[in-house]
């Protein structure tokens, strides 16, 4: 891939943007700092509100209250044409009646680019996306992945400097939708402009955003980069939207003595939450899991089973399973304990978790998985 | 295939077989055969003479009359109604407060008679009194003969018949601008395409194929026109409202010159033939379908 497009991204500000349809509220209080030229993810289940504030930061929508800034400018009235951005919608939005080269070049056209600049961008961007033995079909006779990359060349090909994507993947078979995860990354490192991208598919947003923004029912949950997401997770919900299989949640007093000396600590009812990649068999422990039912994976297993009355999952190697109904005594490090404010469900950081555990007699083991596990079905 | 398909096939389409014969081709044939025959009366029989009722036709002011009119009629309602249609649909195809209710209104002189909606035109028409001299005569100006006077009459028909048909359109395009995703429009306005771009570029030309059936329909239609006539001015004055059909009509049905008739019939089927297999030829490269 040879290219001399470059275009240096904007960044993008919403400060308190709402947005209310008669009584449902989409979106409420929104405060997000994209920066220029990162990649950000607007994640979270479907329903959240993500693709409303794509729309609001593109201009098809207005925003009920709240501001939205490019690139240091007021642009929260302003039309969608004079923001200056490009989006791909997740059907692709191509003219069925136009060829590939005239759905390129479309935005060109009603701009009124000459006829040689024109061919010249259409050239570039056709080789950029290896379209160049289709620019004079028809959407309709193009493969799912080659009308995707029409509705890309139609956004690059203005050289904007913001790029807004509506789950544009999600159309696309598993395989496809792999190779197009990286194609989009380098695309958009190569070209430098700021991508918004709407997923409701947390590997999506893991693997290429620089910064995730999980939202949930119409509010912000967390925003953060993909380790730290995984690793800090800010409330209950990010715990258990991040990562496969969710997080374990559980009452903290199953933890015996540690989840008891721990809530005294804080003085609350707390929950506490640990991957099922960061809980290891140990020689002996006061924590002991029962075994109630095996899901063998292939490299790992997941064993589930009840800590007390709390259900639990851990993940083994695949070699050694241990039986249902056997008891396995669980270690785990202190670094990966989370614990969360049962009531409001945020994130309660302690000082002095590893003292508390090693008093109560719960093995360290070794620390879990760092990396988010990217186990889903469609890889 | 075996003989025992083929007779289970045939005995399948017989019964369409045989209605579309009966009451369309067999007719078809007799009224070409009886063009080349003179008409009989009382107890002289009809007599072959050829190309002798053609000969009459070309000499006949009346039928180039009739033919000028209709081509007028074709060229005066066939693109009003058909771009009002497309206006109508894309306002209704907008959301807005009683929506429903001018979905309604529009489609209203469709499903009225088509003799009630003549006669009350007719109303309209009505010198001194009617509607329209009303409105007029409020900005001083005097009594009107539309319906009455020739520079007027096939005018006045016109925009009776542009009023029927616009709604009847209106339906086609907006079920037509209903499968257009909204996300063309969107990826459009973020390119920077203006309405009237979004239009041309992207509506009008994906509303092609539904041109193309409205405007075959709208032609054939402007051929059949009839009953209008009949009510508001019977053809007149001095045929200057009188269309091929009405004129068809008349010769056979009240004249009885049934030879004479079936000859305007041929020409007028030749011409229809003409008209619809060239528009599907020169419409077709330009549309696209799904």
């Amino acid at each position: 891939m040879t290219t001399t497009i470059k275009t240096g991204g904007r960044d993008i500000r919403l400060s308190g943007v709402s947005k209310n349809w008669d009584s449902t509220q989409a979106l409420s209080d929104v405060n997000i700092d994209i920066p220029a030229g990162s990649f950000t993810a607007l994640l979270g289940p479907s329903g959240c509100g993500k693709s409303t504030l794509l729309r609001i930061i593109s201009g098809l929508e207005t925003a009920s209250a709240g501001q939205v800034m490019i690139g240091g400018t007021d642009v929260t009235t302003a039309p969608a044409d004079k923001r200056d951005l490009s989006m791909v919608f997740q059907s692709y939005a191509l003219f069925p009646h136009l060829d590939v080269a005239e759905n390129i070049i479309f935005g060109l056209r009603t701009r009124r680019v000459p006829r040689k600049e024109r061919q010249k961008r259409l050239n570039r961007v056709a080789a950029l996306l290896g379209l160049e033995d289709y620019l004079d079909r028809k959407p309709a006779q193009l493969s799912g992945g080659q009308q995707q990359r029409v509705a890309l060349g139609r956004a690059v090909i203005a050289e904007r400097s913001v790029c807004l994507m509506d789950e544009p993947l999600s159309n696309l078979d598993a395989k496809l939708r792999q190779t197009m995860r990286t194609e989009l990354r380098v695309l958009q490192r190569e070209l430098g402009f700021t991508m918004v991208y709407v997923t409701h598919d947390q590997v999506e947003a893991i693997t290429m955003a620089d910064q995730v923004v999980l939202m949930n029912a119409g509010r912000v949950e967390q925003i953060a980069a993909p380790q730290d997401l995984y690793e800090r997770p800010a409330t209950t919900f990010t715990a258990r939207f991040i990562g496969t299989p969710p997080m374990n949640l559980l009452p903290a007093e199953e933890l015996r003595e540690a989840g008891v000396a721990l809530e005294r600590a804080t003085g609350s009812r707390l929950t506490a939450g640990l991957r099922p990649e960061a809980l290891h068999i140990a020689a002996q422990s006061p924590l002991s899991m029962t075994v109630t039912g095996i899901e063998y994976l292939g490299a790992d297993a997941l064993v589930h089973g009840v800590l007390g009355a709390a259900p639990l999952i851990l993940r083994v190697p695949g070699q050694s399973l241990p039986n249902p109904g056997q008891p396995i005594p669980l270690a785990f490090a202190p670094r990966d304990l989370h614990l969360f404010d049962a009531a409001t469900g945020h994130r309660v950081d302690l000082p002095d978790v590893a003292s508390t555990l090693s008093r109560a007699g719960v093995p360290a083991g070794s620390t879990g998985a760092t990396a988010p596990s990217l186990q889903t079905e469609d890889l | 295939m075996t003989r025992r398909d083929w007779i289970h096939g045939w005995l399948l389409v017989l019964p369409a077989m045989a209605l579309l014969a009966l009451f369309t081709h067999l007719p078809a044939v007799t009224t070409v055969w009886n063009s080349f025959f003179s008409t009989p009366r009382g107890r002289r029989p009809a007599v072959f003479v050829g190309l002798d009722n053609y000969e009459r036709l070309l000499n006949d002011p009346i039928f180039w009359k009739v033919l000028t009119n209709n081509l007028w009629f074709a060229l005066g309602t066939i693109p009003a109604s058909i771009a009002l249609a497309i206006a109508m649909a894309l306002f209704v195809n907008q959301s807005f407060l009683g929506r429903g209710f001018v979905r309604m209104a529009y489609f209203t002189p469709t499903v009225l008679p088509l003799i009630a909606v003549a006669n009350i035109w007719l109303f309209f028409y009505t010198p001194g009194f009617g509607l329209i001299d009303q409105l007029i005569g409020l900005f001083g100006y005097g009594q009107t003969n539309l319906l009455g006077s020739p520079d007027t009459a096939l005018g006045a028909i016109m925009v009776v018949t542009v009023w029927k048909e616009a709604g009847f359109f209106m339906i086609f395009y907006l079920a037509a601008l209903q499968t257009i995703p909204p996300q063309l429009t969107e990826a459009a306005r973020i390119e920077g395409a203006s309405s009237w771009t979004i239009f041309r570029r992207i509506t009008f030309p994906l509303l092609m194929p539904t041109t193309l059936f409205v405007s075959v329909n709208a032609v054939i239609n402007s051929f059949r026109l009839v009953d209008h006539i009949f009510i508001l001015t019977g053809g007149g004055p001095d045929n200057a409202s009188s269309l091929l059909l009405f004129y068809i009509y008349e010769t056979s049905f009240r004249f009885w010159d049934t030879a004479y008739g079936a000859t305007l019939t041929v020409v007028m089927l030749v011409l229809l033939c003409i008209l619809a297999i060239g528009q599907f030829f020169l419409f077709d490269r330009k549309v696209h379908y799904k």
